[in-house]
């Protein structure tokens, strides 16, 4: 008996034992401690990622290496609706893709980078979000702080070199800082006259720990991007505008990037102005509307160009007056009045002159404007544009989209995509010839559905930004025309399209020429054709080994069936279109002309 | 042409105190091609905002172009430019001459004496004289000594007050309240 009860203590205290042992396991189960990891420290290189998040970011495009990889070691723990990354084949095409994303979803693109060769790599991609004012946050790693200025293994000085092309840029050190550079970061790229923003990391920096705290950036002392109209500014804009009689309205990239298209519409439609584009501008008005006057520029249309040294009043809402747009700035709006409707002060009087000053957001503008202005029409006016058309349609639109004989044209394909698509696709170009083809002849209907590389004229600029749209508008059907030299440039990136799957269309207009210099030769340089014939791949081959259907039309009777295919086709696709080996784009502003000096051959 | 309407301008830059803020303004001037004829950075009376004061010569055009562009840069707070009736301002140089010039002569003792400037270190080796003032007195003090051998000469960039009555301060309320203003 005596033993029988000591037996029964000792395994009612083994249950007890367990049981109690049970308990302590629960509450250190990771999914109690949840709630307290607030209050727990994180790496750095967490904290970029969570921080990331809090500005909702939903894609990252980026490039492993040595000094990044405890940010990628962290990526490896977040699931992928979270936080997916495309991994690009070359950081070039990452940076693309994170502008063109940002340009298509109207957020900001993030790009990942390793320290050194792959930071360099980025500058390209970075030069050209700044020059056409597109938000992107780089991130770039860095060696140890204690190894920077060393020279130590893939060292640069990326904060030097990225500074004149970059809206801001930061290096941090400790990791306590990364919550809030990063909010900054995101607050300076989006605000104001958005552009791309470079934060490095050093590796230290990314694995030491701290406490997680995140708020969002919302001011900065030195910086103040809302600028509020003047009143009286607004006031003798409209009076300029109410007594007008020949008024232009410019319209430039600044409208897409403010979210002003609506704005416009109604101020257009109240006002009867016509409405011209710049390149980057193209799709902030829909291009088959009664008041869509044409491109504007160097390969622009005949009438927006003659009309601009015509018209007694223009209107420049959010374009800068680059030099493709003005030519000669000495004869350039000889009769006019210029309102100046820019975000950026210092675009300012800074080629052109101008007679009123609009300094702020060009929505808040077109909505303090509308209040103002008259209701009107100019027929007469408008019929000038027409019969502009009507000499541009019969000097060149009529051979370049319509041509029954003779090789395929350029003008021609993007013609039938345009009628195809009925302007409903989201269009990426490289940069030439064949840029200037699709411009000219695409019939853009949505806003921010041409993706180009305008201000910096970046050749691969194309196949990368291809993925980046896709990724952000995956339900709307993205082609990319691409000439047969910018697509070698970033012909990698096929990689990138086969390994994630992106039903993306590339259009190669093969000329075998890098056509644009081509033509530069032809014209100023005594078709002296210096290395820029091109002795090329079978594109369609490669596109095989990249898994992409592909195929090649030689023939104009075999064109219209080929691009239906290729439209019809659900995965990606790549039709290569051999065109006219020395066709020229026209009309042309040439180098040093006035716009009224606009050549139609 | 150009370089007949170029003029003095001394510019006053209002920054945070941030790493590389030099190089972003440098930056600037040399996209223009403008040199820089001086440059001087310090603390300014608000706590925690820095100064740079440049001093080039360009055109008014230019100058006002360059304004805006220095006033975009992020960490930049306030951009002034000034002619020189707008500004006080001085620079300071330091003259390192061999002790036995002075010794032999009574020259340089009168030169500094109707210069203005003053001795700041004597030692049986070399001395060195100070002098403050416009970038002509600078000179023409280094012109007097030039006979007697000057073994060092160094002048300072040019600072510069302001002669306007609205101070940085009340710029900075400004823009603080244009701030709230767009929240």
């Amino acid at each position: 008996m005596h033993k029988w009860l000591l037996q029964q203590i000792r395994v009612l205290s083994e249950k007890y034992n367990y049981l109690i042992h049970q308990l302590i396991t629960t509450i250190q189960k990771p999914d109690n401690m949840a709630k307290t990891r607030k209050k727990e420290k994180i790496t750095g290189a967490k904290a970029l990622l969570y921080s990331l998040m809090e500005e909702e970011v939903e894609t990252i495009f980026g490039y492993p290496g040595g000094a990044i990889m405890p940010i990628y070691n962290e990526l490896y723990d977040i699931e992928e609706e979270k936080l997916n990354h495309i991994l690009t084949r070359h950081e070039q095409g990452a940076a693309h893709a994170a502008q063109a994303y940002a340009m298509v979803t109207g957020k900001t693109g993030v790009c990942f980078a390793t320290s050194g060769p792959g930071a360099t790599n980025l500058i390209t991609g970075i030069a050209n979000a700044f020059l056409d004012s597109v938000p992107v946050v780089f991130i770039t790693a860095q060696v140890n702080s204690t190894l920077i200025g060393s020279d130590a293994f893939q060292e640069v000085d990326i904060l030097g070199i990225s500074m004149p092309v970059t809206k801001w840029n930061y290096q941090i050190k400790q990791a306590e800082k990364i919550p809030e550079i990063i909010s900054k970061a995101f607050y300076i790229a989006g605000s104001g006259r958005p552009g791309p923003v470079v934060i490095d990391i050093t590796k230290d920096a990314q694995m030491q720990t701290l406490a997680f705290n995140y708020q969002k950036c919302t001011s900065l002392r030195s910086y103040n991007p809302n600028i509020p109209l003047n009143p009286a500014n607004i006031e003798s804009a409209a009076i300029l505008i109410n007594h007008a009689r020949k008024p232009l309205i410019l319209a430039g990239h600044g409208v897409l990037l403010s979210r002003a298209e609506k704005e416009l519409m109604a101020f257009v439609e109240k006002t009867g102005i016509p409405v011209a584009s710049t390149l980057l501008g193209l799709s902030a008005f829909p291009a088959k509307h009664p008041l869509y006057a044409g491109l504007l520029g160097m390969h622009g249309n005949y009438g927006p160009n003659i009309k601009t040294n015509e018209a007694d009043l223009l209107i420049a809402i959010g374009m800068r007056f680059d030099d493709r747009v003005t030519g000669d700035l000495k004869r350039y709006a000889t009769n006019a009045n210029i309102i100046h409707i820019e975000i950026d002060r210092s675009e300012l009087n800074k080629n052109v002159e101008v007679d009123i000053e609009i300094n702020g957001d060009a929505k808040e503008a077109l909505k303090a404007l509308f209040d103002q202005v008259n209701a009107s029409s100019y027929p007469e006016w408008l019929s000038e544009f027409k019969s502009c058309n009507k000499t541009e349609n019969a000097k060149v639109i009529k051979q370049e989209c319509y041509p029954s004989r003779g090789k395929i044209k350029m003008g021609e394909i993007v013609n039938l995509i345009s009628e195809k698509t009925q302007g409903e696709a989201i269009i990426i170009t490289d940069v030439g010839q064949h840029q200037m083809a699709t411009a000219r002849y695409y019939k853009f209907k949505n806003p921010n559905s041409l993706i180009t590389s305008g201000g910096l004229g970046t050749m691969g600029f194309g196949l990368p930004a291809a993925i980046g749209a896709k990724v952000g508008k995956p339900d709307v059907p993205v082609i990319a025309f691409i000439g047969d030299g910018g697509f070698q440039m970033t012909i990698q990136e096929l990689g990138t399209i086969f390994q994630y799957k992106l039903p993306v269309k590339i259009i190669i207009l093969n000329n075998n020429f890098l056509g644009m210099v081509r033509q530069w030769q032809d014209m100023f340089f005594d078709k002296r054709y210096a290395s820029t014939e091109l002795v090329n791949p079978d594109f369609v081959k490669i596109a095989e080994g990249f898994d992409i259907s592909a195929k090649r039309v030689i023939e104009r009777e075999t064109l219209e069936i080929s691009i239906d295919e290729m439209l019809s086709c659900e995965k990606s696709f790549l039709l290569e279109i051999m065109v006219e080996k020395e066709g020229n784009i026209f009309p042309m502003i040439e180098p040093g002309s006035s716009v009224s000096e606009i050549k139609l051959c | 042409m150009q370089n007949i309407m170029k003029k003095e301008f001394t510019i006053s830059l209002f920054t945070e105190h941030h790493i590389g803020i030099l190089n972003q303004v440098t930056i600037i001037f040399t996209r223009r091609q403008i040199n820089i004829e001086s440059i001087a950075a310090s603390a300014s009376a608000v706590k925690g905002i820095h100064k740079l004061t440049i001093v080039v010569n360009t055109t008014e055009d230019m100058i006002d172009k360059v304004q805006r562009q220095l006033e975009k840069l992020i960490d930049v707070l306030k951009v002034f430019v000034h002619t020189n009736d707008k500004i006080i301002y001085q620079e300071i140089a330091l003259y390192k001459v061999r002790t036995t010039e002075l010794m032999t002569s009574n020259e340089i003792e009168s030169i500094v004496r109707s210069s203005n400037a003053r001795f700041l270190e004597i030692t049986p080796e070399y001395v060195v004289i100070e002098k403050t003032g416009h970038k002509q007195d600078t000179t023409d003090l280094l012109n007097k000594l030039d006979p007697y051998g000057v073994l060092q000469f160094v002048r300072s960039g040019r600072i510069a007050i302001t002669k306007q009555t609205k101070e940085l301060m009340a710029y900075l309320k400004e823009m603080d309240e244009v701030n709230n203003y767009s929240k």
